[in-house]
């Protein structure tokens, strides 16, 4: 009888040991599916399915599954808490969210505190788009790690090409009312007037954050200004439906913006008829010329419907394996140690590597401008059914990218 | 200096104007029955849609015709099965179901249509600029908006001031007792009333959906101000609706053209102060807190004039 108990309870220990190798790994996706950020927080969500479906077909991360569990944030920070709390409840020991450093800044938060009170029960937050440069630096998180260049980067190689274009001569700042925005404008500002300082800026505006349903006011406002150049970070509707008032009123100037290829974006791009005269800052562009980006690029399209927007969510889950691998552990703890200071190959070819000091992940970025497609066979890529697509103007390699970090990291 | 102006005055008059479609039902909804309807802009936001889900089946001007009338048709049973069985429990039992019913509405739209925007295009017959002034465009979409709201705001003052109906509904607005008791039918008054002034705001939506976003939220982004309007202009008062909706149309398109800040007028603040609350108050434009100006208002107009512009009765 005791013989059969234990060999029962051997047998369990077996099973259940088994059952938790194959137990899957939840990323819990922290993104607005609702409201006016609602076009991009899918787009995200498809790519990040996409990319755990790429990972499982080759076995998962250590032979685990991965599975990305949608949660809506409203694009919301005090909603983000609820969900990130409901995701930690539920056992999940990866979050990921880019869409709104008001929300990025607060899911760091969360993890710092959740980590520091619940040791063993460690979460961490994967940040593919919060570009906030506060988040690494005076408030920088052990816990959080960032894969896309923060505002401050992208504002450098932004001012680095524009002080070479001797053509403009007023800037006119339009942003959305929150931290990113706010990050925009004042880099902005510095940048241009310590690189250009014949530069004028004629109108400095900051605006509810996808709020507005009507930028005709604004771009009235724009016109009026005599501006030749707008510099915005605006995305998601904010950039969509501000192209798309430009358009209507026939506002001919150059944009100068962050995230202009967003959903919506290229349309209302094309509808201005501004061609190549729309500028985006972005680690990687469909057309690269590189060819497992590219061949990824055509598959990606054909599954989801969608371009690959997020070259930093590839960097991300790709890195997340390798760190995993190297620690031999997907306990969170060991993903972290493994990944500061990691070194990558990225999406778009290059190195790139994880900054020990502040967790901002350094990669070469591009400046590019949109505009018809003249070479197929080297750029096969439009967007959003346009016939219009992205080329590469200016390459900034990854040693031109570092910026000082004020970042003091407690590790735990 | 002077495009600005007139192109915000544009701007600011077709917003005022879509506002008035919107709240001219509330309004008179409102003196009617006594009942604040918080579902009025839900009507709004399922003109939106039907008007698209209608432009995709059979074209963009037959749902501009089609669509106002199926919100007017929910409206109207919603005033029926909903508002009518609700009444005899009073006031605050009709307020609960109209705000119940917006979040229901809200959610049965989201569930038919998704979360994010729809594509609801302008049609492509009007889809070119209309007129140019200092090298601006104006969409022709945009004066056809216009002159949609116009039409409606003459027919609807021409039914109200010149035709039997509209001596019954005015006269039920203030005395619906006295009216029933000299032989109309009072609820199927209130049945027609409520169904028009949905079916106002399914034409607003229809007419507003290609220009602004449609999509789950919008009913929630325009309802507030709404109230705004008719508590501004006077409960009840159409003539006041009017004004104030283009009033509040034109306040909030200047103030986004407007740069002015308490620094501007008074100069900088010494900056051996640093960063403080108070330089964020200082340097704050009056273009930034456009969004919070008609709330402003409305706080403004209860305390010192709580009938509102022209309102003539208090409450």
């Amino acid at each position: 009888m005791h013989r059969l108990i234990i060999a029962a309870a051997a047998a369990l220990t077996v099973l259940g040991g088994a059952a938790s190798a194959q137990e899957s790994i939840k990323i819990g996706y922290i993104d607005p599916l609702s409201g006016g950020g609602a076009s991009v927080g899918e787009g995200g969500l498809k790519t990040f399915q996409y990319l755990a479906d790429e990972l499982n077909a080759k076995g998962g991360i250590l032979g685990h599954k991965v599975e990305i569990v949608p949660l809506d944030n409203k694009t919301n920070p005090q909603e983000s808490l609820v969900q990130a709390q409901k995701a930690v409840d539920a056992g999940i020991h990866y979050i990921t969210q880019g869409n709104g450093s008001s929300v990025g800044a607060a899911l760091e938060d969360f993890v710092t505190k959740n980590n520091s009170r619940n040791p063993g029960k460690e979460v961490l937050y994967f940040n593919y788009a919060a570009v906030d440069p506060s988040m690494t630096n005076e408030k920088c998180s052990y816990w959080h790690f960032r894969w896309d260049a923060n505002s401050d980067i992208k504002m450098e190689a932004l001012t680095n090409y524009m002080k070479d274009q001797a053509s403009i001569k007023k800037v006119y700042l339009i942003n959305m009312d929150y931290s990113f925005g706010q990050s925009v404008r004042t880099a902005a500002r510095k940048m241009l007037g310590e690189k250009r300082p014949d530069i004028q800026v004629v109108g400095d505006e900051l605006h509810p954050m996808l709020k507005v349903t009507d930028f005709s006011p604004y771009i009235a406002k724009i016109k009026a200004s005599g501006a030749d150049t707008v510099v915005t970070g605006n995305w998601g509707q904010d950039f969509a439906l501000l192209l798309k008032a430009a358009a209507d009123a026939g506002l001919k100037v150059n944009w100068y913006t962050y995230y202009a290829g967003g959903a919506g974006g290229p349309t209302a791009i094309k509808q201005t008829g501004l061609e190549n005269q729309v500028f985006q800052i972005s680690e990687g562009v469909p057309n690269s010329g590189n060819k497992a980006a590219m061949d990824f690029e055509k598959d990606f399209r054909a599954k989801t419907g969608i371009s690959v927007w997020y070259p930093r969510a590839v960097n991300e889950m790709r890195m997340f394996k390798a760190a995993a691998e190297k620690a031999n552990s997907i306990d969170p703890v060991k993903v972290a140690a493994a990944l500061e200071g990691m070194k990558f190959e990225v999406f778009d070819g290059g190195d790139g590597f994880m900054r020990k000091d502040d967790h901002q992940f350094f990669q070469p970025i591009y400046i590019s401008s949109f505009g018809s497609l003249t070479d197929k066979a080297k750029e096969p890529f439009d967007e959003e059914n346009t016939g219009w697509g992205w080329h590469i103007v200016s390459k900034i390699d990854t040693d031109k990218t570092m910026l000082p970090t004020t970042c003091n990291m407690k590790r735990p | 200096m002077a495009e600005l102006i007139v192109i915000s005055t544009l701007n600011g008059v077709l917003f005022g104007m879509l506002l008035f479609l919107l709240s001219s039902g509330l309004t008179v909804i409102f003196s009617m029955m006594g009942v604040l309807n918080f579902a009025h802009a839900s009507f709004y936001m399922l003109g939106a849609f039907f008007g698209f889900q209608l432009t995709r089946w059979i074209g963009f001007w037959p749902a501009l015709v089609i669509a106002p009338l199926l919100v007017g048709v929910v409206g109207m049973g919603v005033e029926r099965y909903g508002l009518r069985n609700t009444h005899k429990h009073g006031h605050v039992a009709e307020l609960l179901l109209t705000f119940g019913l917006a979040f229901a509405i809200e959610e049965i739209v989201s569930m038919i249509w998704g979360k994010s925007p729809v594509d609801y295009r302008v049609p492509a017959a009007l889809d070119f600029p209309a007129f140019t002034i200092f090298s601006t465009n104006y969409p022709a979409y945009k004066i056809f908006m216009l002159v949609v709201s116009v039409v409606i705001f003459i027919a609807l003052l021409v039914t109200l001031k010149r035709t039997r109906v509209g001596l019954i509904v005015q006269a039920a607005l203030t005395h619906p007792s006295m009216v029933g008791h000299l032989g109309h039918n009072v609820g199927r008054v209130f049945m027609l009333v409520f169904g028009v002034g949905s079916a106002l705001a399914g034409l607003a939506g229809v007419i507003a959906g290609p220009s602004l976003v449609t999509q789950s939220d919008m009913a929630a982004l325009l309802g507030p101000i709404l109230f705004v309007v008719i508590v501004f202009g006077g409960l009840g008062s159409l003539p006041g609706a009017f004004i104030a909706s283009l009033l509040i149309g034109l306040i909030q398109t200047f103030a986004v053209a407007l740069n002015g800040s308490l620094a501007s007028v008074f100069g900088p603040l010494d900056p051996s102060l640093g960063a403080s609350p108070l330089t964020d108050i200082w340097n704050v434009t009056i273009a930034q807190i456009a969004p919070i100006l008609p709330y402003l208002l409305l706080v403004l107009v209860l305390i010192f004039r709580p009938m509102g512009l022209l309102g003539t009765r208090e409450s």
